[in-house]
């Protein structure tokens, strides 16, 4: 195989789209690295979907530019971009056969039908599908369908190749396991991938970087541990992972910002410009439990609960804390730590290094799925 | 015996739930035998449809003695071999008239959204409410000399065009009245086409037209030929329209049945003709059929 060009570069700067009244784009500015995997990760709605029709020349911007590999290509209508697409129903031609289908873009392209052939065996190869090249569609499964949608979206060597949660119609061992073959595939071709998900679990095996969406803006951009240690707001900070939001009431002093809930007194670093709300966030590996007749270590916040739900997951426990104002706590303690059962009271303790302070925003409830 | 086994014997008396009241009850379930199903609607055709058609084909065979004589008379008078031609050219007609004005027409209806689409199916079903000699009537308003279309034609400048008594004429008419025949199934059938094949094929570099020709034709065309049976088939049959629209040089197979069973009290003769459109028709069928014959299912969607 000779050395492959690595996929294209994609710059999104300013991109806007509005129906009518409603926005589904706003300004949405986003760089993506050549050869990159880059999700799009975000609720229904949020945008998400529609960056990705953007790009595939399916839906015209409002305002805003696309360049491809430093080239703008906003004006180009879909079929002169050069870009594979994956799409979530497989989109097969039901009247071809898995071969033709492969070879469709080649067919178009005016390749003879030698060279045609030598790429569609190569592309079936690749998703191991080359057994099937006579069958038609209807006679595959829904995994093995989405395999040859792969095959023909990447037989054309695009630089850019896009997916819209192309596993979502999938049951979950197949998913787990297309994922990995998806990923070997991007490391094996070397081709931008831009792929869109509603499933953070998804994004966080396959991608390089995340780019998180909500209500038609990009919240955040960086790597799956990016974005689950230090998300920049609640609503990412929701979306990807476990964790656990305290509210109280806030005092800030000197560069740190105490929070009083339900008589006892936490604090964390940080302060919010402007007079936002704070809340302080705390993911469930790093809280711990123990008994309320020991005192906290210096540097650790300790608030009272009641063990409303404990789970063992043999790799360690989860446990439920109801605080004292109502609030719960997700914990995901180890085996060595002492067991607690329901009922229990239990002091949750953590390093004030390990909380996050971010500003409070009634739009990140409204995203659990 | 086993609660798995719930083959019937031949007596309806098979194993019940818990609970069934157990005896000898020979009650008929409907279940058991689902071709009853058909009963009705088996009882209807043969009554008003297979018993007449006996009757006609023995008549054409014994009427007025028993012999060929009348499928003889029918091949020898030129008269009857070119009107049976032409009505088959008529059907032709009609059905590619009625694809080229349904094909469009059927394909906004699947990419409208629900109240146009409403408003264009009422389109298509209120004049197929309206009883057909009424709309033919309609026509001979439009058609005639001193009609709306030949205003308008002399209007723009043009010679006026003879459309009433020509089988133009009658084959407008009967597209007309037929249209509803070739959208309805052709809607039925696009509408289930999903429309992100067409997206795919144009990210896979087809030009808009490509990707129609290439995908969305062949995969619209099993309601293209269902339309066109029915409305191909309907149309060999077609009385009213051909003879209130038609003159003497587009009169149709029918007309002549007419006049032979009715003015003439030739039934031989009659059921001759109707004989030998039908074995025509059925000939045609079958050379069509293997063009019908789908290679492949629809892809399941989930």
């Amino acid at each position: 195989m000779t050395a492959r060009e690595r996929g294209a570069a994609i710059d999104i700067k300013g991109a806007t789209k509005r129906y009518g009244n409603f926005t589904a784009l706003d300004d949405v500015s986003l760089h993506i690295e050549p050869g990159e995997f880059m999700t799009l990760l975000g609720p229904s709605g949020s945008g998400k979907t529609t960056t990705l029709n953007v790009v595939a020349g399916f839906t015209d911007l409002t305002a805003g530019d696309l360049a491809v590999g430093g080239k703008s290509i906003v004006a180009l209508p879909a079929h002169k971009r050069n870009i594979g697409v994956v799409f979530q129903h497989y989109a097969l031609f039901p009247h071809m056969t898995v071969g033709k289908n492969v070879a469709y873009p080649l067919t178009l392209r005016g390749m003879d039908k030698q060279a045609r052939d030598r790429l569609v065996v190569r592309a079936l190869d690749m998703v191991k599908m080359a057994d099937f090249a006579h069958r038609y569609p209807s006679e595959l499964s829904g995994g093995q369908q989405q395999r040859v949608a792969l095959a023909r979206a990447i037989v054309f060597d695009p630089p850019l190749l896009l997916m819209d949660e192309p596993l979502g119609a999938l049951d979950k061992k197949l998913r787990e396991w297309l994922q990995l073959e998806i990923k070997r595939i991007h490391r094996e071709l070397g081709t931008t991938f831009v792929y869109v998900t509603h499933d953070q679990e998804e994004a966080l095996v396959l991608s390089d970087r995340i780019a998180v969406f909500n209500q038609g803006r990009i919240e955040q951009v960086g790597t799956g541990r990016q974005l689950y240690d230090e998300p920049t707001t609640l609503f990412v900070a929701k979306f990807i992972g476990e964790s656990t939001s305290l509210r109280g009431e806030a005092q800030a002093s000197g560069d740190q910002t105490s929070l009083t809930i339900a008589g006892q007194k936490i604090v964390a670093y940080g302060k919010l410009a402007g007079g936002r709300k704070p809340v302080v966030l705390l993911r469930p590996e790093k809280l711990s439990l123990a008994g309320t007749n020991t005192p906290p270590a210096a540097g650790q916040n300790s608030l009272t609960g009641e063990v409303s739900e404990a789970i063992y997951l043999g790799s360690g426990s989860k446990y439920q804390v109801t605080l004292r104002d109502g609030s719960v706590a997700i914990v995901r303690s180890s085996l060595e730590a002492t067991p607690f059962s329901i009922g229990d009271t239990v002091d949750l303790r953590w390093s004030v290094v390990d909380a996050k302070l971010l500003a409070d925003d009634d739009r990140a409830d409204m995203t659990m799925t | 015996m086993s609660q798995t086994s719930h083959t019937p014997t031949a007596g309806g008396d098979y194993p019940r739930p818990s609970g069934a009241v157990q005896g000898p009850q020979r009650r008929l379930r409907l279940a058991a035998y689902p071709s009853l199903l058909a009963m009705p609607a088996l009882l209807l055709l043969i009554a008003a449809m297979g018993y007449p058609l006996l009757t006609v084909t023995l008549r054409s065979f014994s009427d007025p003695a028993w012999g060929l004589q009348n499928y003889v008379w029918f091949f020898s008078t030129p008269v009857n071999v070119t009107v049976l031609w032409r009505t088959f050219s008529i059907a032709a007609w009609v059905t590619i008239v009625c694809v080229i004005a349904a094909y469009p027409y059927a394909y906004l209806m699947t990419a409208v959204g629900p109240r146009l689409r409403l408003v264009l199916i009422l389109c298509v079903l209120v004049p197929f409410w309206v009883s057909g000699v009424v709309r033919t009537l309609a026509w001979v308003i439009l058609l005639q000399d001193s009609g709306i279309i030949n205003s308008v034609i002399r209007l723009l400048g043009f010679d006026g065009v003879k459309l009433i008594r020509t089988q133009t004429g009658v084959v407008i008419g009967m597209a007309q009245v037929l249209l509803p025949f070739m959208i309805l199934p052709l809607y039925s059938v696009m509408r289930g086409i999903d429309l992100r094949l067409v997206q795919a094929a144009r990210s896979l570099g087809a030009r808009p037209a490509r990707a129609f020709l290439q995908i969305y034709l062949p995969l619209s065309l099993p309601g293209v030929f269902a339309g066109a049976i029915i409305v191909f088939i309907l149309s060999l049959g077609f009385y009213i329209t051909p003879a209130l629209l038609g003159g003497p040089r587009s009169t149709m197979l029918s007309t002549l049945v007419q006049s032979q069973v009715l003015s003439l009290l030739n039934w031989g003769r009659g059921g001759a003709m109707g004989v030998v459109l039908l074995v025509a028709t059925f000939v045609l069928l079958a050379l069509a059929a293997p063009l019908m014959r789908q290679r492949h299912k629809q892809a399941a969607r989930s």
